[in-house]
């Protein structure tokens, strides 16, 4: 691994709440006191155990208190030690796990409102995610409408593994929305864990967990193109965070095999999946799951593009060590692009000024 | 595939038909849904006809998404005098095995008792399934060799038919499909590995099935395209499973061949597990090698549907990092998408990669590698 030059664009950091006590401002007076009364816990999901290696660098807990839960923190170990312009917060708490639409939609609100007044009224080099309550498409573009004038958020959160695939017609207000707006559509690792984390069931362990985090995602890209998402809003970016990269270019020689084989059941793929992924999909570089040295260069000849990567640090989780948040042999250019190019055409409003 | 090839296949590649190949998924089919009751109690034929044979899906026949062609297999391989494609012997001859020179065809047969909500009708129709395979197919061609058919979501019952079949060179593997209940890695499974790495027999793994959970983690897609593809994200949610949950620490004669999954999904998978398993290891203690050693040493791959990039040269990376000597050929016969074996490897290889990825890899994983194969099987078969 290798030092990033200064000046990147980090698209995947991770804010903690606290907990949930700093959320109570920012809940109406009947959610407060539903929260209060009774005695809702942290909504913490499975997919980062807290003491889990995964979860945090060692050396990025805190004596105190969870990883990347002060502004302080986040500053001095995600922007500072990497020279970060610019970074963009995706606050994962378990909002998409919860059963009620409504409670979502509370604790959704006030989640975007902490991140707002607490981190992006603080320091300028943060922009952020919507994050939305996926359980409800109506309530989801309610969310994304009343956050749409605020030029720092960039992007509308989604999960991997939800409740159904996001290519599915129910999902795609959520779409309309996010290109009207300029937003891109940001999906993440986790899920609503309301369906098994693998086809074949629950598995026995977070190992088999996280590896099969990168089927999800798979399995989002099949179904965000084959049901036709890219051709009805075709400026829409999808952008796939923390997804692992490696897994791209073998699923798109099977998904475009299968295209050409099957194209007359979904007729309006009217390009091949490969050329689509290329047009609208990008991906953040962390985790780099690959050797070093010449298999990764041979898997960015395979992806047949360099406007697909993304630089990521995906703090605090921890993928890499010290100030290594790149694979080493990577040419100069490809890493300019991918530390600010691609991010800039990816987000169409870092390019904006904010107020 | 039934589909336009992409650029012009080498003078090499068409060679391959003088090769004796293998083919490593081969589909027989029955004839009439009353093929099996020869070999199956009075109290079953019953059954079948009062309740049928529900899988774990809505439908009372067929699959959960509609194929693209009729029985998913191709048009042109519906036997001259009648049946479903895949049911007639004499016609899978002249149609696959004589031309395209098969020398080692392995059954898969599908859709015959496995993954039924009854579990002791799916075992009593799985006991069938291997004796009709032996009646009206092994016993009646030299080149073909059985699946052990199991009951496989109850492990003591599936293990007491691979101990049924020891020692039977009519069989050369047990047969599972990959969605299951639960990922295979499971406990409930491994009476079946400890049956079968006792009885020799590499376990099978092809892809399907009827496990009751959606092809995506992310719930119920709405296409068939999206069933095929996911196959792959299933089989490596299988393949997770079976190393991390120690199947291969536990049983270390064990092989495993996933059938018709893909493979150019393999070496991605392997750096993800290798990455993520160094860092979480805590879970899993009872795991001495990396993820990846586990997967070169115990798991071989059917190469139907062979991935295709774009171009076909990226595949040489993929065989490169996966191993020559871990692919077993596969033409999917008689289903639609079909990989021809003169037409599905377009890369110019040598002489000792191409003798492997067609036969020779077989024949080490089913143990056929003595000398005088295939006179000698054929001799010890008739």
């Amino acid at each position: 691994m290798t030092v990033p030059p200064p000046g990147g664009i980090d698209c995947d950091i991770h804010p903690a709440i606290p907990s949930i006590d700093v959320l109570l401002p920012y809940l109406s007076a009947h959610w407060r006191e539903q929260v209060v009364t009774r005695g809702l816990d942290e909504l913490n999901s499975i997919a980062y155990p807290d003491n889990s290696p995964l979860t945090a660098r060692p050396d990025w807990r805190p004596a105190q208190g969870r990883p990347g839960a002060t502004l302080a923190q986040v500053q001095a170990q995600a922007l500072d030690a990497f020279g970060t312009s610019l970074a963009i917060c995706n606050c994962l708490y378990g909002v998409q796990v919860l059963f009620s639409e409504d409670l979502a939609a509370a604790i959704a609100r006030a989640v975007n409102d902490w991140i707002a007044k607490e981190w992006l009224d603080r320091d300028p080099r943060l922009r952020a995610s919507i994050v939305v309550p996926s359980q409800s498409t109506e309530l989801a573009v309610e969310e994304i409408e009343r956050l749409a004038g605020d030029q720092r958020f960039v992007q509308v959160l989604l999960l991997a593994m939800g409740d159904t695939p996001l290519g599915r017609r129910h999902h795609w207000p959520i779409y309309a929305a996010a290109e009207r707006h300029g937003l891109a559509v940001g999906i993440h690792a986790g899920g609503s864990y309301h369906n098994p984390p693998t086809p074949v069931g629950w598995p026995g362990t977070h190992t088999e967990d996280y590896v099969n985090q990168a089927q999800a995602f798979q399995s989002q890209l099949t179904s965000l193109i084959t049901e036709g998402v890219f051709s009805r809003y075709p400026a829409l970016k999808v952008v796939l965070l923390e997804s692992g990269f490696t897994w791209l270019p073998a699923h798109l020689w099977r998904l475009t095999k299968y295209w050409r084989g099957l194209r007359m059941e979904i007729p309006w793929v009217d390009r091949s999946p490969a050329e689509i992924v290329r047009s609208n999909v990008r991906l953040t570089i962390q985790p780099v799951d690959a050797p070093e040295g010449d298999a990764l260069n041979r898997l960015i000849d395979h992806m047949q593009s360099d406007e697909l990567l993304l630089f990521s640090t995906d703090f605090p989780h921890w993928q890499f060590d010290g100030a290594e948040a790149l694979p080493d042999g990577l040419d100069a250019t490809l890493v300019r692009r991918i530390m600010i190019d691609n991010p800039r055409a990816t987000y169409a409003r870092l390019l904006e000024p904010v107020a | 595939m039934n589909v336009q090839l992409q650029g012009t296949p080498t003078l090499e590649t068409r060679l391959t038909g003088k090769l004796g190949i293998a083919d490593g998924d081969i589909h027989p089919a029955r004839k009439s849904s009353t093929d099996f009751h020869p070999w199956l109690a009075k109290r079953w034929h019953d059954h079948a006809a009062l309740f049928g044979t529900p899988g774990r899906q809505g439908w009372q026949v067929g699959p959960a998404y509609p194929k693209s062609q009729p029985n998913a297999s191709r048009r042109d391989a519906y036997p001259p005098e009648g049946g479903r494609q895949g049911s007639s012997l004499s016609f899978m001859q002249a149609q696959h095995l004589d031309p395209n020179n098969v020398e080692l065809g392995i059954l898969n047969p599908l859709g015959v008792g496995q993954g039924m909500q009854n579990i002791e009708f799916s075992a009593a129709m799985c006991h069938a399934a291997n004796e009709w395979q032996i009646a009206e197919w092994l016993s009646k061609d030299a080149r073909l060799r059985g699946s052990v058919m199991v009951a496989y979501e109850d492990g003591p019952l599936a293990a007491a038919e691979i101990r049924a079949r020891t020692g039977d060179p009519n069989f050369v593997q047990v047969l599972l499909l990959s969605r299951t209940a639960e990922p295979l890695g499971s406990r409930r499974y491994w009476p079946i590995y400890e049956a079968a790495a006792e009885a020799g027999l590499p376990v099978a793994v092809h892809a399907f099935g009827y496990g009751g959970a959606p092809i995506t983690s992310a719930g119920w897609p709405s296409y068939y395209i999206e069933e095929m593809t996911g196959h792959a994200q299933c089989c490596q949610a299988v393949l997770t499973s079976m190393v991390v949950e120690g199947i291969f620490a536990r049983f270390p004669s064990l092989k495993v061949i996933l059938v018709e999954a893909g493979f150019a999904w393999v070496p991605p998978l392997a750096w993800r597990l290798d990455k993520h398993w160094k860092r979480l290891r805590a879970e899993t203690p009872y795991l001495t090698r990396l993820p990846s050693e586990y997967i070169r040493d115990h798991v071989w791959f059917t190469t139907q549907p062979m991935e295709e990039p774009d171009p076909r040269e990226h595949l040489r990376d993929t065989i490169d990092w996966i191993g020559w000597d871990r692919l077993i050929f596969a033409t999917d016969y008689p289903h639609w998408d079909f990989d021809d074996p003169a037409h599905a490897l377009p890369l110019a290889i040598d002489d000792e990669q191409r003798r492997k990825f067609f036969i020779g890899n077989a024949r080490t994983v089913y143990g056929l590698n003595a000398p005088g194969w295939p006179a000698a099987a054929r001799q010890a078969n008739t």
